[in-house]
């Protein structure tokens, strides 16, 4: 193979050399190349120029490969007839507002207890991780029931953003990333600017927040992620189809729309998160493994 | 420093703390303790809104076990998740140590392979739906074409559970294969060779080797899939609606009807304190093994 030689796997590099390894490694690769093509870019490529198919074409049995007719200003028309860029702005106001409301509630909770270590810190810090212990599910109604009339306040938040922001901010998963990182700044960086007469808020602003790029990275891009995609909580507090997000807006439209819109639909819905993936590849795969197990 | 200036610093220090964490506080109080309390205290009442809440002692849970829909749900819920370990684990798992070995295009396959994980869950469920189609689908004319007969996946009882599975696989095996590739590429190559020299052959060097070094890894997944897919909800609510002949209720799709179509909060935070204690260890012991993991 080409260069040196990678780390040792399990086949051994001996076998891969001899001939009979050579034709076999070409063959997996093809095959594999091949098997993930079809499995995982072909379906989104039926998708996209389905979009373009008439709706004549798109009922045909046996389906063509190539449309016949090319129709790229379906995705206009979808665009119109769904009212779609509404409920993009709707997405976008969801997403975005429970992005900054999670960075705004974490990060300085993270850092006192990371750096300050309050009284009963340790005691707050359990009483937040207990509730990963709870599967999501099992919050649903009584959520939802308090966001419909919030304790103390009495407001009502069903369809406003406010109602997916709130329940979002309380993510103890962020405030253990966030704290696990700023657990390794040496404290002496800490002390060393409380003697030149810096604050805390001074300090998490000037010192630790630059030097945390890589984990707001992380935390931001699955915040967003994970908003966009969301789907039971929006459709439970978001019933006026107003002020519906993208995934509420399609499950709701597509039993009575024309295939090919609601296909254009569907891939206008998707472009901002591949967009967002092909940009951020590589803090997403990286954030992927340190996010679900290392740090 | 004398002492009462000392205490002075550790009590302003306090507040600051205190100052920090209260927007996390109150958001968690709020959205996620509150919540949790309120969620069992409703399993035991009856709740219509008008009258005040009534203490009804079992009568939800009562009512659960006698609906015919319970147990069909628990079952296929179950099903769901076996089908989804058995196609969800082993594939995930056995692609990562296939890519492991391959020495090109692994940007390609990392990129290709994540694609899906990025898109609405939503968008999936609807493309697979339309793909499902047994007249101008996808997946049918695939089978035809390399003379296999079709399928009627959603159309058919028999088949219905098993494409929700298919589609959960595709959308989710992109960031299992990736954690799992990580987890590989940790293993130290002497390992290999150490077996290698012991005269294993590749299986045996798969089984005696990577599984035991992966082991740790392959139960977080374990526990995390678990807990993920009793959980089911979009693929069912939005493909089939709990259809054809009940045979892809899922518990929070019947959980969901309890509290948004009959209205009956009471026993749908039964059915959510039911699901909480079946999942509650697998919860607690993923979250046990990645805490003392990253300490």
């Amino acid at each position: 193979m080409k260069g040196a030689p990678g780390p040792r796997t399990l086949v051994s590099p001996s076998q891969l050399r001899s001939t009979r390894g050579k034709v076999v490694y070409w063959v997996v690769f093809s095959l594999v190349l091949i098997a993930f093509t079809l499995a995982f870019l072909f379906p989104l490529y039926w998708a996209v120029t389905g979009a373009m198919k008439t709706p004549d074409e798109l009922a045909r049995v046996p389906p063509t490969v190539v449309p016949e007719q090319w129709h790229p200003e379906t995705f206009a028309q979808a665009w119109d007839e769904l009212d779609l860029g509404r409920y993009f702005l709707n997405t976008i106001v969801v997403a975005g507002g429970a992005w900054l409301l999670q960075l705004a509630v974490a990060v300085p909770a993270a850092f006192a207890l990371s750096k300050l270590r309050p009284v009963l810190g340790g005691a707050v810090l359990g009483l937040m991780l207990a509730t990963l212990m709870l599967p999501a599910s099992a919050l649903l109604v009584p959520t939802y029931l308090t966001v419909s009339d919030v304790p103390l306040l009495g407001v009502n938040l069903l369809s406003t953003p406010a109602a997916i922001w709130l329940p979002a901010a309380a993510s103890a998963f962020n405030i253990y990333l966030l704290k696990r990182f700023f657990d390794q700044i040496p404290d002496e960086l800490i002390e060393a600017a409380t003697i030149d007469g810096a604050g805390p808020v001074r300090i998490l602003l000037r010192i630790v927040l630059p030097i945390s790029r890589p984990v707001l990275a992380v935390v931001s891009i699955f915040a967003v992620v994970a908003a966009w995609k969301d789907f039971i909580w929006p459709l439970l507090v978001l019933q006026d189809p107003g002020t519906q997000t993208l995934s509420v807006l399609l499950q709701r439209v597509a039993p009575d729309l024309r295939l090919d819109l609601l296909v254009a639909g569907l891939v206008l819905a998707s472009l901002p998160m591949v967009g967002l993936f092909l940009v951020f590849q590589k803090q997403i795969l990286a954030g992927l493994t340190a996010g679900s197990l290392k740090g | 420093m004398s002492t009462t200036a000392r205490r002075r610093r550790r009590l302003a220090e306090n507040v600051t703390a205190y100052g920090l964490l209260s927007a996390a506080l109150v958001v968690f109080a709020l959205f996620s303790w509150f919540p949790i309390v309120r969620g069992v205290v409703l399993s035991f009442q009856q709740v219509n809104f008008v009258d005040a809440p009534e203490w009804v002692g079992l009568e939800n849970f009562e009512l659960l076990f006698a609906d015919p829909l319970f147990g069909v749900a628990w079952r296929n819920t179950l099903l769901f998740t076996g089908l989804a370990l058995v196609f969800g684990f082993a594939i995930p798992f056995l692609t990562a140590v296939l890519l492991n070995e391959l020495r090109h295009a692994r940007a390609y396959f990392r990129l290709v392979v994540y694609l899906p994980v990025m898109l609405p869950p939503v968008v999936t469920a609807l493309l697979w739906k339309w793909f499902y189609d047994p007249g101008p689908g996808l997946f049918n004319e695939g089978l035809r074409a390399v003379g296999l007969p079709g399928s009627a996946w959603l159309d058919s009882g028999d088949t219905a559970m098993l494409s929700l599975v298919l589609v959960s696989t595709w959308a989710n095996m992109g960031s299992t294969t990736l954690i799992y590739l990580a987890a590989l590429q940790t293993i130290p190559g002497d390992l290999y060779e150490a077996a290698e020299l012991d005269g294993a052959g590749i299986w045996r060097r798969l089984w005696h080797v990577t599984v035991p070094q992966t082991r740790f890894v392959l139960l977080v997944l374990l526990l995390m899939q678990v807990v993920a897919t009793m959980q089911v909800f979009t693929e069912p609510f939005v493909m089939t609606g709990g259809g054809p002949d009940d045979s892809t209720v899922t518990v929070l799709l019947l959980l969901y009807r309890y509290a948004f179509v009959y209205n009956d909060f009471g026993s749908a935070s039964a059915l959510s304190l039911l699901l909480f204690i079946a999942l509650g260890v697998f919860s607690a012991a993923y979250v046990r093994i990645t805490k003392r993991s990253a300490e």
